[in-house]
C-alpha cells in the first residue's frame, strides 16, 4: 500500500516538498473517503482537521436563515478544505458537504500546529502555502461580492 | 412609395423584421427569432452584432446569438436593463422592429484552426459566444481541445440551460459551470468563473482564449489565463461600449484609438491592454 507521504507527493499543495518534510506531514494524515452527501465536517465544530482533496468535490455551506444551507464556494481535487485549525478559537466557520465521493487526506490539526512549532522551517513553508491558498480565495470572493452580473430585473 | 428602409444600405437604414418567437430565457432575459420582411437570411460570422431598432424608442446593438450556419432565424437573446431592451423583451410574435447590421469584426475562429480553445462567458455574454460555440461544434475537427466555462449568478441565472445540458454530454467538449451561490440541490461548481481556468484542460502554447462577459470579470480571467501561460496575442475579448451610428462615424464608442463598432467588438488582447484596465477609456 502506499504512504501518506507517497500519497501526497503528487497532491498540487505538497508538490515539491522535500520527502523529509512529507514525511513529517504524512504522519499526521490519513486517507479518507466521504461518501456523497456526507458532511467533513459542520460549521461550528470543533476545527481539528485540514484536508487535502484528490478526487471528488466538496461543497462549502453556510447556514443562512430563511434561505437554508447556502453553497458559496465549491472546491476539488488538487485543492485543500480548512484553516480554522490554524487559529483559535478552532471553530469551522463552514460546512463541508461532499458532492460526490470524495476522496482525501485528512490531517490531524493539533499535530500539524506542533510540527510546524518544532520545525520552524518547515512550518513557514506550509504557512506560505495556505497563505498562497487563502489570498487566492479572497480575490475571488472579492470579484463574487462585486456581484458583476447584476441582479435580475423583473420584465413582467 | 416604399418605406425608406426597404431600398438602402443595410448598414445604416434599419429593414423590417417580424418576431416570429419570443422565448423567455430568464426572469429579464428574452430569446427573440426574426424573420426578414423581404425573405433574404442575413449572413454573418459569429461574434457580430446588430443595431435593434424600434421607433419611437430608441436602438441598440445585440450581439446575434444563433448559428452562422443558419442564419434563418436570425436570433437575438436581448437582457432588460433599461428602456429599449425592455421594449424589445415585451415584443410579441408579429410584431416588428427595425434590424442594422452585421456590424464589428467577430471571433478568431479561422485564426484559430489547429489551436485548443478555451471559451469564456459570464452572465448575458455567453449569447456574443453561443453562435462561436456551434460553429465549433459543426466542425469540431478543426480544433484541438476545447473547454467552454461559464458563469452565472444563481442556477437560475443560466442562459440556455438545454443547450448546455447538451453540450456538457459531449465527449469532445469540456464545458464547466459555476454560480456565485447556490442551495443543496445544485451539484456543479460554486465560485467566481476565474476558477474554473485552472480546471480547464488546454495547452498554454497553442491556445486561443474568447472571453465576453462584464469588464471586470474579462480582466480577472486574463490575469489567471496569463498565469497558465496564454498570450495576449492569444487572448481576445468582447468589448462593450455605448453606440449610435455602428459604423465608425460618430465616435460614440470609442475605446482608446478604436471604435468598438468597426474595430472590435472583439479585440485580441494585445491590441486594447494599454487601456483596458484604464478608468474611463
Ligand atoms: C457590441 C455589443 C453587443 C451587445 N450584445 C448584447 C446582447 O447580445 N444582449 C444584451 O442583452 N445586451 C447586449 N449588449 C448591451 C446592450 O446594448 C445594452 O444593454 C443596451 O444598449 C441598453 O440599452 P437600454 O436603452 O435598454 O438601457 P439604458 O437606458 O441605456 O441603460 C439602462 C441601465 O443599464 C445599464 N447598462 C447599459 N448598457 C449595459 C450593458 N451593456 N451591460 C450592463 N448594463 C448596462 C446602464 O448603465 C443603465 O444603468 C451589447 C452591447 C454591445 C456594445
Ligand atoms: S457607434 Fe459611431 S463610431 Fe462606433
Amino acid at each position: 500500500m502506499e504512504t501518506i507521504d507517497a500519497v501526497i507527493a503528487e497532491h498540487p499543495f505538497f508538490k515539491g516538498l522535500d520527502p523529509s518534510v512529507l514525511r513529517i506531514v504524512g504522519g499526521c494524515g490519513s486517507n479518507v473517503r466521504v461518501n456523497a452527501g456526507e458532511y467533513l465536517f459542520h460549521e461550528g465544530d470543533e476545527a481539528e482537521r485540514f484536508y487535502a482533496v484528490r478526487h471528488g468535490m466538496v461543497a462549502l455551506e453556510i447556514y443562512v436563515p430563511q434561505r437554508g444551507q447556502v453553497t458559496v464556494q465549491t472546491v476539488g481535487a488538487g485543492e485543500i478544505i480548512g484553516w480554522s485549525w490554524l487559529f483559535p478559537p478552532y471553530v469551522c466557520q463552514f460546512s463541508a458537504r461532499a458532492v460526490e465521493i470524495v476522496r482525501a487526506t485528512s490531517f490531524d490539526g493539533a499535530c500539524l500546529r506542533k510540527k510546524c512549532d518544532e520545525d520552524t522551517a518547515m512550518g513557514y513553508e506550509l504557512m506560505k502555502r495556505l497563505a498562497h491558498v487563502v489570498s487566492q480565495r479572497l480575490e475571488a470572493t472579492r470579484l463574487q461580492l462585486l456581484d458583476i452580473y447584476g441582479p435580475a430585473v423583473d420584465t413582467k | 412609395m416604399d418605406p425608406p428602409w426597404t431600398q438602402s444600405d443595410p448598414l445604416l437604414t434599419p429593414r423590417p423584421y417580424r418576431v416570429t418567437r419570443n422565448r423567455r430565457e430568464l426572469q429579464d432575459t428574452v430569446t427573440l427569432e426574426l424573420e426578414s420582411g423581404d425573405g433574404a437570411p442575413l449572413s454573418f460570422s459569429a461574434g457580430q452584432f446588430n443595431m435593434l431598432y424600434l421607433f419611437g424608442i430608441g436602438e441598440v446593438p445585440i450581439s446575434i446569438s444563433g448559428s452562422p450556419h443558419e442564419p434563418d432565424p436570425l436570433v437575438h437573446t436581448i437582457r432588460s436593463v433599461g428602456a429599449v431592451t425592455k421594449a424589445i423583451c415585451g415584443l410579441k410574435r408579429g410584431q416588428t422592429l427595425g434590424v442594422r447590421g452585421p456590424f464589428g469584426k467577430g471571433w478568431p475562429l479561422e485564426a484559430a484552426i489547429g489551436q485548443d480553445l478555451v471559451l469564456i462567458a459570464g452572465g448575458i455574454g455567453l449569447a456574443p459566444l453561443r453562435p462561436a460555440v456551434r460553429q465549433v461544434i459543426a466542425q469540431r475537427d478543426r480544433y484541438g481541445k476545447v473547454s467552454l466555462l461559464v458563469g452565472a449568478r444563481t442556477p437560475k441565472d443560466l442562459l440556455y440551460l438545454a443547450e448546455l445540458k447538451e453540450w456538457r454530454s459531449r465527449f469532445d467538449l469540456q464545458v464547466l459551470i459555476t454560480v456565485d451561490s447556490a442551495g443543496a440541490d445544485w451539484r456543479s461548481h460554486v465560485g467566481v468563473v476565474t476558477m474554473l481556468i485552472s480546471k480547464a484542460e488546454f495547452e498554454a502554447g497553442e491556445t486561443v482564449a474568447m472571453i465576453c462577459g462584464p469588464e471586470v470579470m474579462m480582466r480577472f480571467c486574463v490575469a489567471e489565463l496569463r498565469k497558465r501561460g496564454v498570450v495576449a496575442e492569444n487572448t481576445y475579448l468582447s468589448m462593450e461600449r455605448n453606440m449610435k451610428c455602428a459604423v465608425g462615424y460618430c465616435g460614440h464608442c470609442q475605446f482608446g484609438p478604436t471604435f468598438v463598432c468597426k474595430d472590435g467588438p472583439v479585440f485580441p488582447l494585445a491590441r486594447i491592454e494599454p487601456f483596458f484596465r484604464m478608468r474611463g477609456v
